[in-house]
């Protein structure tokens, strides 16, 4: 899923706080998955706004809406009888979320009330680790099913380097050095020697090196 | 004098906190009818937006009170409440609201003197911090 944040507080009601009618809107996406954007998120951030307004002595009607996902048109259709109600919208999807409705409602004012953070999984309850970094050539099955681009500090394919310390990354204790849990899970499987084997260099045209992506599937489009 | 009357809201577990204020109600120590009770049958099901409402809607100040850590009737929710308890503090803060107007205290059941006196330490702790910024 995408990963996401609460922005502060104080950063949304800065956004705000000179409108008098503001929209949140939250996404049953990925974000509700993760526990900051979904309907129960949109009541916390509403709520907040309203005491924020009442503290500040300002007056402001804040809606609320859930979209089934802010990332796909039909949906962003959902708030078309409403959204020109009000002079202002918090978008709590991923960073996705707040562009589409900035597109499709190009007279309404869109705030971002998230951070996005990255493509990864809960590996517990309240905690979500980074897995994915989107290259656009997925390469996990020369490495024991374990990421490098997005799991390494340095997105090495050919670790680890000398900043790895019992089985640790340089940058912090907290991180696994990913490439010494490659070798280990190689060695497990006795197939180590398959990191020798020689690969042309990865296409990072693919990737955000590339510049900004389109996806086209013909038998879809209509 | 101080004639501030504080508007509490406080949520009970009706295992313990409840059990309790029966005690205390034998013992003819009740609460002050500014501290209005909300009975719910686990405090690990009070929601962080159940404690923000209470604040939205002009309390001055809230407090939960549940089981003891270690008897928890279903294991872990006064866990729960007082990390949820925990995080609406900061967000008080970040508001420039005073987190202490929101508190959480394990009680047991047969403490009716107890019950009494949290809640008479939440008016006075409310009293001295004066009616919240955010009551409308």
């Amino acid at each position: 899923m995408i990963v996401a944040e609460q922005k502060p507080i104080k950063e949304v009601w800065e956004m705000v706080k000179d409108y008098e009618k503001v929209l949140v809107i939250g996404c049953k996406g990925c974000v509700t998955v993760c526990n900051v954007g979904g309907a129960k998120e949109v009541g916390v951030l509403a709520s907040l706004l309203r005491i924020a307004a009442n503290k500040n002595g300002k007056t402001m009607e804040v809606g609320e809406a859930t979209l089934e996902r802010q990332c796909d048109p039909e949906y962003i259709e959902e708030v078309r009888d409403i959204i020109g109600e009000y002079d202002a919208v918090v978008s709590i999807a991923c960073g996705v979320g707040p562009q589409f409705l900035s597109e499709r409602y190009p007279q309404s004012r869109i705030f971002p009330g998230l951070n996005t953070k990255f493509m990864g999984g809960a590996i517990e309850h309240g905690v979500w680790s980074e897995r994915c970094a989107g290259c656009g050539t997925c390469v996990v099955h020369y490495f024991g099913g374990l990421c490098p681009i997005a799991r390494c500090s340095k997105s090495l394919l050919n670790g680890p380097c000398g900043g790895s310390s019992g089985g640790k990354c340089e940058i912090s204790k907290e991180v696994d050095c990913i490439w010494d849990l490659i070798v280990r899970k190689l060695m497990e499987q006795g197939r180590l020697d398959e990191l020798r084997q020689f690969r042309p260099p990865k296409d990072w045209t693919t990737a955000r090196d590339g510049g900004p992506r389109t996806m086209i599937r013909e038998e879809l489009v209509k | 004098m101080n004639d501030f009357v504080p508007q509490i809201v406080a949520f009970y577990c009706s295992n313990c906190a409840s059990a309790a204020a029966d005690v205390a109600e034998g013992l003819k120590k009740e609460l002050p009818n500014n501290i209005k009770i909300i009975n719910v049958p686990c405090t690990g099901r009070i929601e962080i937006l159940h404690l923000l409402k209470a604040f939205e809607k002009g309390a001055d100040g809230v407090y939960v009170a549940g089981c003891q850590e270690d008897s928890c009737r279903y294991t872990s929710g006064i866990i729960k409440a007082k990390k949820r308890v925990e995080y609406v503090k900061k967000l008080l803060e970040e508001l420039e609201i005073e987190p202490q107007r929101i508190e959480v205290f394990s009680m047991s059941a047969s403490r009716g003197q107890e019950f009494a006196d949290t809640g008479a330490k939440m008016i006075e702790r409310i009293r001295s911090l004066g009616p919240s910024p955010a009551r409308t």
